[in-house]
C-alpha cells in the first residue's frame, strides 16, 4: 500500500535546483518550434556533454555517468571527415531522474582533468553525432586562440593560419595532461 | 523523500493555486509574503531581533486578509526549514503577543498537520514539527502542562504491543525535542520530566538491539564506540540534564524579547496518535553513529564536543538539515555548510566530514546517492582550498587504517568515491604512506582496497595514466591492463595440437563470415558444420564448441568499443539465442564473455547488462554464473558485486515496472466501465474499444506473476548459493582444524548481509519461504545469525 502525499506542499524561495532548470542554449538546428523543444527539453532523459578531450573514450563516459543510473545509450561526438572523437557525446539515461542527477553532481567535476559540462538535450538523431564546425570538429574549436593539447591544439583556424607560417614540422601532440582549466560557459 | 525537490516548483504551483482563488494581485502579495517569510534569518545587514519585529509587523498588517495562507507558511518553516527552527517560533510567538486567536489557530493547523505528516509517514518531518511546538514553549505560545501530556501520549506507544521501530520512533521525537524544551519543563513541573526520563529509561533498556551488528561501519568500537542511535542519544540528552541544560548551540532569539513573558498561552488540543495500519506504516529503521573523530584528532583551535555532549548531535541535525535543504544545489549547500553559524566554536570542517562521511556509510543506504557527496566535497575543496583536502586526507587515511574491521558494503562506496575524488584532483595522493599495503596478506581488505580504487582510477581515466601516478612498487597491485584475450589468437608455427589448430581454422572462418556481412542463417550453417566431429590423427575424436568458437570470435571482432560490441549482439542475437539455449547455454555465454574480457571488469558489467536486457542471458544465470567455481578467483572482487547488484535491480525494477502498468490497465478499464452505463457518447464507445479489456488485464496479471516468480527465484538462487559455500568452507575448516575466519569468509558472509540489506524490502516480501526452505534450524549458527539480524532489522 502506498501513502498519499499528493497533500504536500513545498516552500519555493529557497529552493534551487540547478538539475531540473534549463540553460540558455538551444540547439539551432531543431526542426519544430521554441516551445516544442523546449517541453521535449523538460521530458528529456538525455544529455549533451561538452568540453571533453578528444581523448577520452567511451569508457570513461561510461564509468563516470553510470555513477548516477543506468545508461541507455552513449553516442560520442565525431569530427565529421576523420571520424574521431571531437569532444563532446550525448549520454541517454533509462530515467530522466538519473539525468537530473547528472546535471547537478557530474556537471562541473572533472575527467580527464577537464571540467565536463553537460545540458539537456531533446533527443538524439541521426547525424547530430558529427562536428559542425568548418573543418569537423566542432564549431567551438573553428576560432578558439588558446591552445589546448586535450581538444587538437590550437583551434582549425588558428591552426591553418600557423601551418601557413611554419615550415617546421609539428609535433604530434602526445596525449597528455592539459595544466589549463577550459571551462565552456 | 516525501519531497522533491526535482519537481518542487512546477508541483508547488498546482497545489498553491488551489489556495488561491483571488486576483493576480493578491497572489503576487502571498508569494511576496513567502519570500519574506522564508528568508528571515538568512544573511542581512540588519539584526535578526529586528527583522523579526519588522516581519511580526508586516504579517500582523496582513493578516485580517491572508490569514490563513500566513499561517500555512509558518507551519511548512516549521519542518521544511528546521535549520531555523528558533527564527520561527520566535515569529509565532510575536504574532501570538499580537493577535492571540491567530496564535491558536496556529497550533491547531500545526497539530493537524502533524498528524498528516506521520500518517505520510514522514516522520523526519514530524520530527523537526514536533522540535518546533516544544520550542514555542519557550515563546509562551504553548503550555507546558499539554506539551508534557503530548509528551506522554507519544511514549504510552512504547506499551503497547508493537512494533519495535514504531515505538523507537516516538520515543526518539521526545528525546529529540528535549534539548529544546528541557529546561523549561524541568523549572515548572520537574516531577513530570523525572517520570518522562524513568519510562524511556525502561523502555530503553530492555529494547533488542541485535540490529546494532547489522547496521554498524565498523564492527569494532575501538577506538569510538558504534553507538546504537537511541542509546547514543538518550544517554546525550541525560547529560544535558545532569548539567542543567545547560549548551551554547542553540541559538534562542525569543531571549532578545521580554515582551513573549506576558504572552498568552494555548493548550495543544488533544492529539490522538494515528493508529499503525498494517502493510502502510513504514517507520524509519535504526541507525548506529558513525563516529571517526574525537578531540585528539583537532588539536588546534576548538576542540569537538564528546560523544555524549548535545552539542555533537545538535550540530550535526543541523549539517544534515542544511545538506536535506539543499541537496539539489552542490555549490550553496557546500557555502552553506561552511558558512554554519556556529562555526567559530567548534572544528566545523572535521564536524562536516565526519557528519557526510557518517551519511556516505549509513547502512543500509545512504540518504542521498553517493556522486551527492562526491560533488559536494568537491565543492568544499573548492571553497576552502587550504583546509578542507588536508581534513580528506585525514579522514580517509583513518579510514584506510580502519579497514579491517569496516563492512564491506561501505568499503565499496569508499573505493567509488575516493577513486571518484582523486579524479578530480589529478590522482595525486601520497601513496607511499600506504606502503603496508604491500607486506599484508594480498587478500586483505588494506590490498583489496588500494587494488580497487586502482581499477576504478583506471576505469575514470586510463591504463598508463594510473600506472604513472603510483609509485613502482605499486605495480603488483595493478590489474592487467584492461585487453582482450583472444583465445584462436594463436602465433603461426607455434606446436598446435590438431584441435587447436581446427578450431583456429573455425574462428578465422567465422571472422571472415561476419566481415563479408553474413546473414544469421548462413552463419547458423556454418556453425553446426563446425560442430561435426573431427577425428584426430591420434585416433580420438573431438568436438569444436561452437559457441565457444562463434562468441569468441564475434566480440574479438567488436573489441574496439562498447558501443561496437552491442551491436555485435544486436547483430547476432538470434544466432546467439540459437547457440546459447537452456540455462547451461546462458552461463556458457556468461563463461566465454568472462574469458575474453577477464581482464577488462568494466567491459563485463555492461556486456551482462546488455545481455539481460537482450533476454541473451536471464538473471537466474547471472547468479549462477556469478557463484560458478569459474568466478571463485574473482569472487571478491569488486565488479562481482556490482553486477550481482545490478542484476537484483533490473529484475526488481522489471517486476515493479509490470506493477505500475497493471494498476494503470486496471485504472483505464474501471473509468471505461464507468463511461459505458450511461452510453451517451458514440466517441466513448469507440474509445471503450481501446480500453483494456479482462483478457488484457488478465494477460498483464501473467506477465506479473511469472515476473514475480522470476524474481522469488533469483533471491533463493543466490542465498541457496551462499548457503552452500559458507557451509562448505566451514566444514572444511572443521576437518582441516584451520581457523575459519579467513578474509575470504568474512568478505563472503558480509556479501551474504549485504544482499539482505540492499534490497531489503524485496526479501521481505520472501522471509517465511526462506525461513521454511533456506534458513532452517539445522543450519549453522554463524550463517543462521545473519538471517536472524535482518529480520530484527526490518520488524
Amino acid at each position: 500500500m502506498s501513502v498519499d502525499t499528493s497533500q504536500n506542499l513545498t516552500l519555493r524561495p529557497l529552493f534551487k535546483d540547478p538539475g531540473v532548470d534549463l540553460t540558455a542554449y538551444r540547439d539551432q538546428h531543431f526542426k519544430g518550434s521554441r516551445m516544442q523543444q523546449e517541453k521535449l527539453l523538460k521530458m528529456s532523459s538525455t544529455l549533451y556533454v561538452g568540453n571533453l578531450s578528444y581523448y577520452t573514450t567511451e569508457e570513461q563516459i561510461y564509468e563516470l555517468f553510470s555513477k548516477c543510473g543506468d545508461l541507455k545509450r552513449v553516442v560520442m561526438g565525431l569530427d565529421k571527415f576523420k571520424k574521431t572523437p571531437c569532444g563532446f557525446c550525448f549520454v541517454e539515461y533509462c530515467e530522466r531522474l538519473c539525468a537530473e542527477n547528472a546535471v547537478r553532481y557530474i556537471n562541473g567535476t572533472r575527467l580527464d582533468d577537464r571540467v565536463v559540462r553537460t545540458d539537456w538535450d531533446a533527443g538524439f538523431k541521426e547525424g547530430r553525432q558529427f562536428g559542425r564546425g568548418k573543418a569537423g570538429g566542432q564549431v567551438r574549436d573553428e576560432y578558439r586562440m588558446d591552445f589546448d593539447p586535450g581538444r587538437g591544439g590550437f583551434g582549425a583556424r588558428a591552426q591553418l593560419k600557423g601551418e601557413k607560417q611554419l615550415t617546421r614540422a609539428g609535433n604530434a601532440i602526445e596525449r597528455e595532461t592539459p595544466k589549463q582549466e577550459n571551462e565552456e560557459t | 523523500m516525501q519531497r522533491e525537490p526535482g519537481s518542487s516548483d512546477d508541483e508547488s504551483k498546482g497545489s498553491f493555486q488551489k489556495r488561491r482563488k483571488v486576483t493576480e494581485s493578491s497572489e503576487e502579495i502571498e508569494r511576496r509574503l513567502e519570500s519574506l517569510i522564508c528568508r528571515v534569518g538568512e544573511k542581512s545587514s540588519s539584526s535578526l531581533e529586528s527583522n523579526l519585529e519588522g516581519l511580526a509587523t508586516v504579517l500582523e498588517a496582513d493578516l485580517p486578509n491572508f490569514k490563513s495562507q500566513i499561517l500555512q507558511i509558518l507551519v511548512l518553516c516549521s519542518y521544511q526549514l528546521p535549520e531555523k527552527c528558533t527564527i520561527y517560533t520566535t515569529l509565532v510567538g510575536l504574532l501570538n503577543v499580537r493577535n492571540y486567536n491567530c496564535g491558536g489557530e496556529f497550533v491547531e493547523m500545526m497539530l493537524r498537520e502533524l498528524k498528516r505528516l506521520i500518517s505520510t509517514n514522514q516522520f523526519k518531518f514530524a520530527q523537526f514539527m514536533i522540535q518546533f511546538l516544544s520550542d514555542l514553549v519557550n515563546c509562551n505560545v504553548v503550555t507546558p502542562s499539554s506539551l508534557i501530556a503530548l509528551f506522554n501520549s507519544f511514549i504510552s506507544i512504547t506499551r503497547q504491543d508493537s512494533l519495535q521501530s514504531r515505538k523507537d520512533w516516538y520515543v526518539y521525537a521526545v528525546l529529540a525535542s528535549l534539548p529544546w524544551v528541557g529546561s523549561a519543563l524541568s523549572e515548572k513541573h520537574s516531577i513530570e520530566v523525572s517520570t518522562i526520563f524513568e519510562n524511556i529509561r525502561m523502555y530503553i533498556i530492555h529494547r533488542d538491539k541485535s540490529h546494532r551488528e547489522f547496521l554498524r561501519v565498523w564492527s569494532t568500537d575501538d577506538p569510538h564506540p558504534q553507538e546504537e542511535y537511541l542509546d547514543c542519544l538518550f544517554a546525550q540528552v541525560c547529560k544535558l540534564r545532569d548539567d542543567g541544560w545547560i549548551e551554547d548551540v542553540i541559538i534562542r532569539p525569543y531571549r532578545a524579547f521580554p515582551v513573549l513573558a506576558n504572552a498568552l498561552q494555548h493548550d495543544l488540543p488533544d492529539f490522538v496518535v494515528p493508529p499503525h495500519i498494517a502493510e502502510g506504516s513504514v517507520y524509519p529503521i535504526p541507525q548506529v553513529i558513525f563516529r571517526m573523530f574525537d578531540y585528539t584528532d583537532c588539536p588546534e583551535g576548538p576542540l569537538i564536543p564528546g560523544n555524549h555532549a548535545i552539542e555533537r548531535w545538535l550540530i550535526e541535525e543541523q549539517l544534515r538539515s542544511i545538506v536535506r535543504t539543499f541537496n539539489c544545489d552542490k555549490k550553496e549547500c557546500a557555502s552553506r555548510l561552511l558558512g554554519y553559524p556556529g562555526r567559530d566554536k567548534v572544528p566545523l570542517n572535521h564536524m562536516i566530514v565526519e557528519c557526510l562521511m557518517g551519511d556516505i556509510f549509513r547502512l543500509p543506504e545512504s540518504p542521498y546517492p553517493l556522486v551527492m557527496y562526491a560533488a559536494v566535497f568537491i565543492e568544499l575543496c573548492k571553497l576552502q582550498p587550504s583546509m578542507m583536502p588536508q581534513v580528506l586526507a585525514i579522514a580517509s587515511d583513518m579510514i584506510y587504517e580502519r579497514l579491517d574491521t569496516m563492512n564491506i558494503t561501505c568499503v565499496d562506496r569508499f573505493v567509488n568515491w575516493f577513486s571518484q575524488h582523486l579524479s578530480n584532483f589529478q590522482f595525486r595522493w601520497t601513496w607511499e604512506d600506504w606502503n603496508d599495503c604491500l607486506s599484508c596478506d594480498p587478500a586483505s581488505p588494506k590490498a583489496k582496497f588500494v587494488k580497487e580504487v586502482l581499477e576504478k582510477c583506471m576505469r575514470l581515466a586510463y591504463y598508463k595514466r594510473i600506472s604513472d601516478s603510483v609509485p613502482p612498487e605499486f605495480a603488483p597491485l595493478l590489474y592487467n591492463e584492461p585487453k582482450i584475450s583472444f583465445k584462436y589468437d594463436f602465433k603461426s608455427g607455434l606446436n598446435l595440437s590438431q584441435e587447436e589448430r581446427a578450431a583456429y581454422t573455425a574462428s578465422q572462418r567465422v571472422i571472415t563470415a561476419i566481415k563479408t556481412k553474413c546473414k544469421d542463417d548462413e552463419l547458423i550453417i556454418i556453425l553446426e558444420e563446425i560442430h561435426q566431429e573431427e577425428a584426430s590423427t591420434d585416433g580420438t575424436t573431438f568436438c569444436l564448441p561452437r559457441l565457444e568458437v562463434f562468441l569468441q570470435s564475434l566480440l574479438f571482432l567488436a573489441q574496439k568499443s562498447f558501443s561496437h560490441s552491442f551491436s555485435a549482439l544486436y547483430k547476432f542475437h538470434k544466432v546467439l539465442k540459437w547457440a546459447g539455449d537452456g540455462e547451461e547455454g546462458k552461463i556458457a555465454i556468461l563463461s566465454i564473455t568472462k574469458d575474453v574480457w577477464k581482464n577488462h571488469p568494466q567491459m563485463m558489467l555492461v556486456l551482462v547488462d546488455k545481455m539481460i536486457r537482450m533476454q541473451i542471458v536471464d538473471c537466474a544465470s547471472v547468479a549462477k554464473w556469478l557463484f560458478s567455481p569459474k568466478m571463485a578467483d574473482d569472487f571478491t572482487r569488486l565488479y562481482v558485486w556490482e553486477i550481482m547488484h545490478s542484476t537484483i535491480r533490473k529484475m526488481n525494477k522489471h517486476v515493479q515496472k509490470l506493477e505500475v502498468e497493471l494498476t494503470e490497465m486496471r485504472g483505464k478499464s474501471q473509468i471505461s466501465e464507468k463511461k459505458s452505463e450511461d452510453e451517451e457518447d458514440d466517441i466513448m464507445r469507440t474509445y471503450n474499444i481501446f480500453a483494456p479489456n479482462q483478457t488484457d488485464l488478465q494477460r498483464m496479471q501473467d506477465q506479473l506473476d511469472a515476473a514475480n516468480g522470476e524474481q522469488k527465484k533469483l533471491f533463493l538462487i543466490i542465498f541457496q548459493r551462499f548457503i552452500m559455500i559458507l557451509s562448505d568452507h566451514l566444514v572444511r575448516c572443521e576437518s582441516n582444524k584451520t581457523a575459519f575466519n579467513s578474509p575470504w569468509y568474512r568478505n563472503t558472509i558480509q556479501r551474504l548481509q549485504e544482499i539482505f540489506l540492499l534490497h531489503k524490502d524485496t526479501v521481505k516480501k520472501y522471509m517465511a519461504t526462506m525461513e521454511n526452505l533456506l534458513f532452517t534450524m539445522d543450519l549453522d549458527t554463524r550463517i543462521l545469525s545473519v538471517f536472524k539480524q535482518f529480520a530484527s532489522v526490518v520488524n
